[in-house]
């Protein structure tokens, strides 16, 4: 089964660059902001979406997306309310991947066959469940694959060649490089790290691999796609989020556009920099 | 020809959990980020060694008896047995244990292991603070800096427990993310680990978390049921009729009743916390008044709005307010095996008043959840019923709390 996740690594792969990778929590701070934030990323750059799925314990996220999470649920945003975001996105883009990522008691309580039959339907291509290694497949994985989902795996620091295979059972779409043992948005890693991951990847997956946590800056991420497929900006971007709010907590008139801003300099830097060969 | 196995494993057994990937019948399991596996892996290694070292044991024992206290006393608690006047009333007295509850079982078999790994930091959550105290009494033993997550809300109603850790050397971060109590520390005593992969070990102060949490602190906490065994024995020359305990996230209640789940005429009784009362939406009752899902790296009963967000739990007893319950605890509830009742602040305040006047004992606000059900059912049962209640904790760190709750200004 084809997937836009796979296209767009496709299409990334004969402009000769990497990709980027943009992360919002749904609903933050709103869901009509929201939606005005997610709609227009694209068209600032952003090469795939990855879409938080609020909820109350985000126990891998550092503060920032803490808050963002907390941002959403207060805004009244539920898992049915993410799906119809994307819902709404794909009735104007058609083409642009969206992955949603989150933890999986949401997905648990709404019920896995539901949820991957209406997620397939409002046109999300794939998952990252933060808390569904492996050893538990069977709760969502292996459902989320036969129903033609792409089932985004984890690799990080602590992933030793031992473990990696385990990791890199059931999976498909791309292979997202936590970059740094840590929660989001805290620290950074060296190139040198970076590069030496990605290649020790590459010898056991022929998957595209995003890299990803603690990609701050357009630096950051021209440095990462050096070497990897896509990079991903998260707590970067809902910082930005969270700055265009006004004390009452609702939006700034100019945020979006700020927000937008940023991704868009974050792609011209992922954009002007030439790949290493893989 | 096929030999025949001398004996087919018997179905017929509560004690044979977890399975191999620590799950208990749909419970348990191992729900955590990739970053954390390995060393889940880890520990769940270290622990299969140490479950057949002599030496191990040899060493756990020692602290056991010499630092902890161990064996504590089985007590015929005489007056509330004639004020009642139905099953005799036995207290396992946890609350006699070094630092004041049963939870320093579990921290020096945890703490023994950690060093076994060469782990050189520990951490730990903590809600009414008698597990950071007990964590930051074996780190001082040891000499292993420690550094203990707590709920802003749990700070400020159990001072005394926060400057206890404080005296024994350990860091007290305060956690201001999400409700301010035992979940969010835990929350944030996870993303310590994920950040801090290489040199520290997370030390679970209860029956749940990742596998093999769940099972390795019942197991350290046995001694608990072990010992009441031999005890009632030599009281009464047979086992107990009843057990009664309260459930947090289950660890005493574990400890007393794991090691009696076989024998089929001992009923079992775990008191969850119901607050305000289970209609009134505050209360900490995740098996009565929750429903199952993942939650801290396990598969459980949990308080949770309709969307799969967690609600915040309430209870008087800071011990006891969390939202989930250790994952073999919903395996026994769904099965039957173990009765589920709940019991609210008035009620275990009313207990606590009643324990303190007729037995000179000062409970700690978590058994007198346990205390407030016996007081319910003891008195309709018969003369020769012999009834054990875990007194997992002693009262001296609620006493600001009750005067508070009973409107005493000290």
């Amino acid at each position: 089964m084809e997937s836009r996740i796979d296209r767009r690594f496709e299409a990334l792969r004969a402009e000769g660059r990497g990709g980027l990778i943009t992360f919002v929590t749904a609903g933050d701070p709103d869901l009509e902001t929201s939606f005005r934030l997610i709609s227009s990323l694209p068209q600032a750059g952003a090469d795939l979406i990855e879409l938080g799925m609020p909820f109350s314990d985000p126990m891998a996220d550092g503060p920032s997306i803490q808050a963002a999470n907390l941002r959403a649920l207060k805004a009244g945003t539920t898992l049915s309310k993410t799906l119809d975001l994307v819902r709404r996105f794909r009735e104007r883009d058609n083409e642009t991947p969206i992955v949603l990522m989150g933890y999986f008691n949401p997905i648990h309580t709404y019920g896995v066959d539901r949820f991957l039959r209406d997620a397939k339907a409002v046109g999300v291509d794939g998952l990252i469940i933060v808390d569904l290694p492996p050893e538990e497949d069977r709760e969502l994985c292996l459902p989320a694959l036969a129903a033609g989902m792409r089932f985004i795996r984890l690799a990080t620091p602590t992933t030793d060649d031992r473990r990696l295979p385990v990791v890199l059972s059931n999976t498909n779409g791309f292979l997202y490089f936590v970059a740094i043992a840590g929660v989001t948005g805290t620290r950074s890693a060296t190139e040198e790290t970076v590069a030496a991951a990605v290649a020790r990847l590459r010898r056991h997956t022929g998957l595209p691999i995003a890299v990803g946590f603690g990609v701050k800056t357009p630096e950051n991420a021209a440095m990462i796609v050096r070497f990897a497929d896509a990079a991903v900006v998260g707590s970067a971007i809902v910082d930005r989020i969270a700055a265009g709010l006004a004390q009452n907590g609702r939006p700034q008139p100019e945020m979006v556009d700020e927000v937008l801003g940023f991704v868009g300099t974050l792609a011209a830097a992922v954009r002007a920099t030439p790949r290493q060969a893989a | 020809m096929t030999a025949i196995p001398e004996t087919v494993p018997s179905v017929n057994t509560y004690r044979a959990g977890p399975d191999e990937d620590g799950h208990f019948g749909p419970y348990g399991g191992r729900y955590v980020a990739e970053t954390l596996m390995p060393l889940i892996l880890e520990v769940e290694k270290a622990y299969r060694k140490i479950q057949d070292d002599p030496c191990f044991h040899a060493e756990l024992k020692h602290y056991l008896a010499h630092y902890v206290g161990r064996p504590s006393p089985l007590y015929f608690a005489e007056r509330l047995t004639e004020y009642l006047g139905g099953a005799r009333i036995y207290f396992k007295r946890d609350e006699l244990n070094h630092t004041g509850a049963h939870k320093i079982n579990n921290c020096v078999g945890q703490i023994l292991l950690a060093r076994m790994m060469g782990k050189t930091r520990i951490i730990a959550e903590t809600g009414a603070g008698q597990h950071g105290v007990a964590t930051a009494t074996v780190c001082a033993l040891f000499n292993l800096p420690c550094t203990v997550y707590m709920g802003e809300t749990d700070i400020a109603r159990q001072q005394p427990n926060v400057f206890r850790m404080k005296l024994l050397g350990a860091e007290v971060k305060p956690v201001t993310s999400g409700s301010r109590t035992l979940k969010d520390a835990m929350n944030e005593a996870l993303r310590d680990w994920v950040a801090n992969v290489d040199n520290t070990y997370y030390l679970i102060g209860t029956v749940a978390g990742p596998h093999p949490y769940p099972a390795m602190v019942r197991d350290f906490q046995s001694v608990i049921g072990q010992e009441v065994r031999a005890q009632m024995m030599e009281a009464e020359g047979r086992p107990p009729d009843s057990l009664v305990a309260c459930i947090g996230g289950g660890s005493n209640a574990m400890g007393l009743f794991h090691p009696f789940l076989d024998d089929p005429d001992i009923t079992m009784h775990a008191v969850e916390a119901a607050g305000h009362g289970l209609d009134s939406g505050k209360h900490a009752a995740s098996l009565t008044g929750g429903r199952p899902g993942v939650l801290h790296g396990n598969k459980t009963y949990l308080l949770q709005d309709h969307d799969g967000q967690i609600v915040e739990a309430h209870s008087i007893s800071a011990g006891l307010d969390y939202p989930g319950i250790g994952p073999e605890h919903a395996w026994l509830f769904d099965t039957g095996r173990v009765r589920y009742v709940s019991i609210t602040d008035a009620e275990a305040l009313d207990a606590f008043q009643l324990c303190a006047k007729m037995e000179g004992i000062i409970p700690a606000l978590e058994p007198a959840h346990a205390l407030a059900h016996v007081i319910r059912i003891a008195g309709d049962l018969p003369r020769e019923h012999l009834l054990v209640m875990n007194m997992c904790g002693r009262g001296d760190k609620d006493i600001f709390t009750v005067a508070r709750a009973l409107g005493v200004e000290i």
